[in-house]
């Protein structure tokens, strides 16, 4: 008997390992191309099966979805793998498909000022060596850069021309002229950049005191300063009797005037469907007054027929239920569930309101 | 002269929707032709598309008008429609009012309309309803905003 239970046992695990390795092993005419990079597997085996039977095709999608994937995972388990952060990895290879491009190519820039002058004249760049020898520090130096070869600003030693003013600072004159060279070059390389991507650069045209400005133009000389902070102006506070400038606002842009009139016709109709759908499809303030209004007539009629029957009781009993405003639930439809303490009605019913007072009388159906 | 923008199309299509309702698409959407609202001078022109490429041609200082003025946006972007607006919103009017001949003279001289001048009213009017009045001989007079009923429920007028 134990011999048998090791038998069955034993032929269960012969099953069971069969049928795993027909899970993992796919069979297919073709074999499909993988590129792993990618995580790409290209199946080319005609689709036989699924071309005859109708439209829902479902299992037999899912089953070719499975097996494919089934064979690419085998693929990426043969892979060299490694460890990384206590995370078990398989490297990828290179991707071998050429995918398309994400973006549009990017369009030729314009030529600079200096491109353009060079085009006209058909100036040729110069091969110029990189280092030159400087007689001064006895090496070979870079021809510009740090440490370069010939920088007029780093000499111990000017001579004062003789046209010059004897207590002028040379020294300083070289510095300064340097960094108005430096600033020139810098506003011809924004200008560029400015033409390249057509934005215009922001202009310092009426900036400079001349003496003879109108009040506009001191105006936004003043606004501009005021702006030029490095809290763009949100700290700086305006003089007592200083007004705000008018239209110092983003331009708006509109729509052109004949635009796509089919486009224009399409966003009015969804903005048309929008308003229609949000509005409630039931007037919840008209369907309170409704209801009111049936209950008053019912509790009406009852209290006529209370009085023609002559019974009073000291008291009326029959309608002891005081009706107050109460908000019904969303369908108009009283539930049993608002029965008890109800609420003050909202000012925006047009019904009664009795100004809190509570009834713990029962609520009519 | 613009077309006008989300905010102000949305501000005016609330206020025409008072009058016509879900009709407004058939204002939007024309089956003879193309017809679009333009904004001039804070004022609301429906004009057909032909009329507005004549009117492009006309510099803005010098253009008065053109098509229909539907209304106009106050200084605080508020939509103000106006009687010229009523040819094209009696058509689709969703309610409406006939008043009697003999109130009918009182009420275009800017009187209110009593209960005994009411000729007709469309069913299930609600309070300040926006509806169009006619006379009795089925002409549009005005579209009004607001329409008074007398006091107390159980009338006939109540909602």
């Amino acid at each position: 008997m134990e011999g048998q239970n090791v038998e069955e046992l034993l032929a269960k695990a012969e099953r069971d390992e069969a049928e795993k390795l027909q899970r993992i092993t796919v069979h297919k005419e073709l074999e499909l191309e993988f590129d792993l990079g990618n995580l790409l597997a290209l199946d080319r085996n005609p689709p036989t099966g699924l071309r005859h039977a109708g439209p829902t095709q479902e299992a037999e999608l899912r089953a070719l979805a499975r097996d494919n994937t089934q064979l690419l995972i085998n693929q990426l388990w043969q892979l060299p793998t490694e460890r990384v952060e206590e995370a078990l990895v398989a490297r990828l290879p290179e991707p071998t498909t050429r995918l398309p491009r994400e973006k549009p190519v990017p369009r030729p820039r314009p030529l600079t000022r200096w491109q353009q002058f060079a085009r006209l004249k058909g100036i040729r760049p110069k091969k110029k060596t990189n280092l030159v020898w400087d007689e001064v520090s006895g090496q070979w130096r870079r021809r510009w850069g740090y440490q370069r070869a010939r920088d007029d600003t780093k000499e111990w030693l000017i001579e004062v021309p003789g046209n010059a003013d004897p207590m002028e600072d040379q020294f300083a004159k070289r510095i300064q002229a340097k960094k108005e060279r430096v600033a020139k070059n810098e506003l011809n390389r924004l200008r560029n950049l400015a033409r390249a991507h057509k934005i215009q650069l922001p202009s310092a045209t009426g900036m400079h005191p001349t003496g003879h400005q109108s009040k506009e133009e001191l105006g936004r000389a003043m606004q501009v300063a005021r702006v030029s902070t490095a809290s763009v102006g949100r700290f700086q506070e305006r003089l007592p009797k200083e007004k705000a400038p008018r239209g110092s606002g983003k331009k708006r842009k509109f729509q052109p005037l004949f635009g796509d009139f089919a486009a224009e016709k399409k966003s009015q109709l969804e903005m048309l469907r929008v308003m229609n759908s949000k509005k409630p499809q039931m007037d919840v303030t008209r369907a309170t007054n409704k209801q009111m209004r049936e209950e008053d007539q019912e509790e009406a009629a009852k209290r006529r027929k209370m009085s023609q029957k002559g019974k009073r009781k000291g008291g009326r009993q029959g309608p002891g239920s005081k009706r107050k405003g109460g908000p019904p639930s969303q369908g108009g439809k009283r539930k049993g569930g608002l029965g008890g303490k109800m609420n003050s009605a909202p000012p925006a019913l047009g019904g009664r309101r009795k100004g809190g007072q509570h009834h713990g009388g029962k609520r009519r159906k | 002269m613009r077309p006008l923008t989300e905010e102000e199309t949305r501000v005016m299509f609330e206020k025409i929707a008072k009058y016509i309702g879900e009709n407004l698409q058939l204002l939007v959407d024309r089956p003879d032709g193309t017809y679009c609202f333009r904004l001039h001078n804070d004022r609301v022109y429906y004009v057909s598309e032909k009329i507005l490429k004549l009117a492009a041609n006309i510099s803005g200082d010098k253009l008065v008008s053109l098509g229909t003025c539907f209304g106009k946006f106050t200084k605080t972007h508020k939509f103000r429609l106006h009687i010229t607006a009523l040819d094209y919103l009696a058509p689709y009017a969703k309610y409406k009012v006939w008043i009697k001949p003999g109130a009918e003279q009182s009420f275009l001289y800017g009187n209110h309309v009593l209960k005994s001048g009411l000729g007709r009213i469309t069913e299930n009017t609600s309070q300040y309803q926006g509806v169009v009045v006619y006379s009795m001989a089925d002409i549009p007079l005005i579209q009004v905003n607001v329409m008074i009923t007398s006091p107390g429920r159980g009338t006939w007028l109540a909602p």
